[in-house]
């Protein structure tokens, strides 16, 4: 039984022509880019420019929405969400009204495709950018909300992580207004849904976390232990541990403390690999080309010269030997 | 505007009444008495229960005045708060569109109006529905079918209880259960502000096989009246129900 109790929305065809009420303007339908709680987006082609236009029967969820939009307008010089083009309504041949706004379209691909093609060692360059865009957000006094992976594209060239559904972005010290349960700290058990700086981070950390488990997982019992083990015990995600621990368990109250922190970590990883440390074990893991030499020498052996000497001397003697028994 | 109490009555059920007075009319005379009857029809994953059931379910939340949502077992927690949130908008929104009428006459309301305009009224909308109080009485349906979904709905309640917490406005929750032993309805939580403590007391709802929806959304009803008699009664100078400011 496929009914369910969603009231029917509208839906249009390549060629449909919704024209605007008040502005007056005239978008012809290309294709649909995608349908979420709230309306349909398309690809809309206006004065043979490319826009994208979300339409919606629910009127107040996109007046909201709109208002979000030109509050990112108002952050200068940055490029937070798309821009906004246009809002206006469309009326049906019954004369119901529908609302709907045009936005920039942004060509892209999904964070998750762009990583499997481009490697994973653009997860975390990414990731800074996304902390400096929540950085410029936070200090206008909003959060995001609902944060994850859907909502997030890379467009290029260059590379550049850009958001495009902003329907949860909240008013800092009100109740996130829109959530998707992987990535809220509430329904992990290891916070409130109050809109602070660091429920974005929570959700950044779960991005990381998902873009190694694509199919995201149970939260069970012991909701917060599951996570943190899932965190332990994700080779992959070793070098960030520590960064993600902190994000998960709310100890940064601001995202430049976690860009420093997250900075800091990828830094270390292009140092320690040129040096061959013990400590680049756990770096090795995400290097697309781990270090061909087997070796696998602590710490300590670099720290004693002495002992560096006796092993060569003891390899040169295993090759003189080798040799004596070939001749 | 003076800041009042926003009163709903969220119904879960998972199926057609079957006894009693119909549910749609107590749920209109609910909204008389401003209180919000908003439902949500819970789905078995793998059910292909009868859709007569499932269309009381719209019925009963358009003449009470709320939002109605059929949804499956997994999907309820999230949809619990939505419809919540979706009600109080739309509440609020009925309120200010009243006023609208007032200043702009009678055939203008918010969709008449330009989008930039309506921009500035839903912000006032949103800003309302963040501050004013809220109270909710949960009434679940413990009948026989209902049995196996219900820790989910104890689940989807307890992070009702999250969401709404994280408002700037106060909350108070209720929860009663039907068919009840004696009565028609059960109390299995009385108002409180928080809904962690029920873990407890969910479990112990017995499942019986009639489905007495309107008799138990009108006690339900009168559950508002009682509790807000309770506190006139205690805080003579304040008669008025409304009034939510201590």
């Amino acid at each position: 039984m496929n009914q369910t109790s969603k009231k029917q929305g509208i839906s249009f065809k390549s060629g449909d022509i919704i024209n605007g009420k008040w502005h007056h303007q005239r978008y012809v339908i290309l294709k649909q880019l995608g349908q979420g709680a709230i309306g349909s987006v398309y690809l809309c082609d206006n004065n043979g420019k490319k826009v994208a236009l979300k339409i919606s029967d629910k009127g107040s969820s996109v007046t909201m929405e709109v208002n979000v939009l030109k509050t990112f307008q108002k952050v200068q010089g940055n490029r937070l969400g798309p821009s906004l083009l246009d809002v206006d309504d469309w009326v049906n041949p019954n004369g119901k009204p529908y609302a709907f706004y045009v936005m920039e379209y942004l060509r892209g691909t999904e964070l998750s495709t762009f990583i499997r093609n481009s490697g994973q060692e653009w997860l975390g360059i990414l990731m800074l950018q996304l902390l400096d865009d929540l950085t410029s957000l936070h200090k206008e006094g909003w959060v995001f909300g609902d944060l994850k992976t859907e909502n997030l594209i890379v467009t290029y060239p260059p590379p550049r992580l850009r958001w495009i559904d902003v329907g949860g972005t909240t008013q800092i010290g009100r109740s996130i207004k829109e959530y998707t349960e992987f990535f809220d700290r509430g329904y992990w058990n290891m916070g409130s849904r109050k809109a602070e700086p660091s429920y974005d981070l929570f959700a950044l950390a779960m991005i990381m976390i998902q873009s190694y488990h694509p199919n995201r997982f149970e939260r069970g019992h012991t909701p917060k232990k599951t996570l943190l083990k899932k965190l332990q015990h994700t080779s992959q995600l070793k070098l960030y541990e520590p960064c993600l621990y902190k994000a998960l368990t709310g100890e940064y109250t601001s995202s430049e403390q976690m860009k420093q922190d997250l900075s800091k970590l990828l830094m270390k990883r292009e140092s320690t690999r040129a040096n061959h440390t013990k400590s680049t074990t756990r770096a090795t893991n995400q290097t697309r080309r781990p270090n061909p030499t087997p070796t696998n020498k602590s710490k300590e052996t670099n720290n004693h010269p002495m002992l560096e000497s006796f092993g060569i001397i003891v390899v040169v003697f295993l090759f003189y030997l080798f040799y004596l028994l070939l001749r | 505007m003076k800041k009042g109490t926003l009163k709903q009555i969220l119904l879960i059920t998972d199926g057609c009444s079957n006894k009693g007075e119909d549910p749609s009319a107590v749920a209109a005379l609910a909204s008389q008495q401003g209180i919000t009857v908003n439902v949500i029809g819970v789905l078995e994953d793998d059910q292909s229960e009868d859709p007569t059931g499932l269309q009381e379910v719209e019925d009963i939340a358009m003449s009470g005045g709320g939002v109605s949502q059929i949804v499956y077992k997994q999907a309820l927690s999230q949809t619990v708060q939505t419809v919540t949130k979706q009600a109080m908008t739309q509440t609020l929104q009925g309120v200010v569109n009243q006023e609208l009428k007032q200043i702009l006459g009678p055939n203008d309301s918010l969709e008449e109006l330009p989008p930039e305009q309506r921009g500035e009224i839903m912000e006032v909308v949103e800003d309302l529905g963040e501050t004013c109080d809220l109270e909710v009485l949960v009434l679940v349906d413990t009948s026989a079918s209902m049995h196996n979904k219900l820790p989910t709905v104890l689940e989807a309640l307890i992070d009702l209880s999250v969401s709404m917490n994280a408002r700037i406005g106060r909350n108070r929750f209720s929860i009663y259960s039907f068919p009840g032993k004696k009565k028609d309805i059960d109390k299995v939580l009385d108002w409180s502000p928080k809904l962690d403590s029920i873990s407890s007391v969910f479990p112990k709802l017995t499942s019986g096989g009639i489905t007495p929806t309107g008799p138990a959304l009108k006690e339900a009803m009168y559950q508002f009246g009682k509790k807000s008699l309770r506190r006139s009664f205690m805080r003579k100078d304040e008669p008025n129900i409304e009034e939510a400011g201590y």
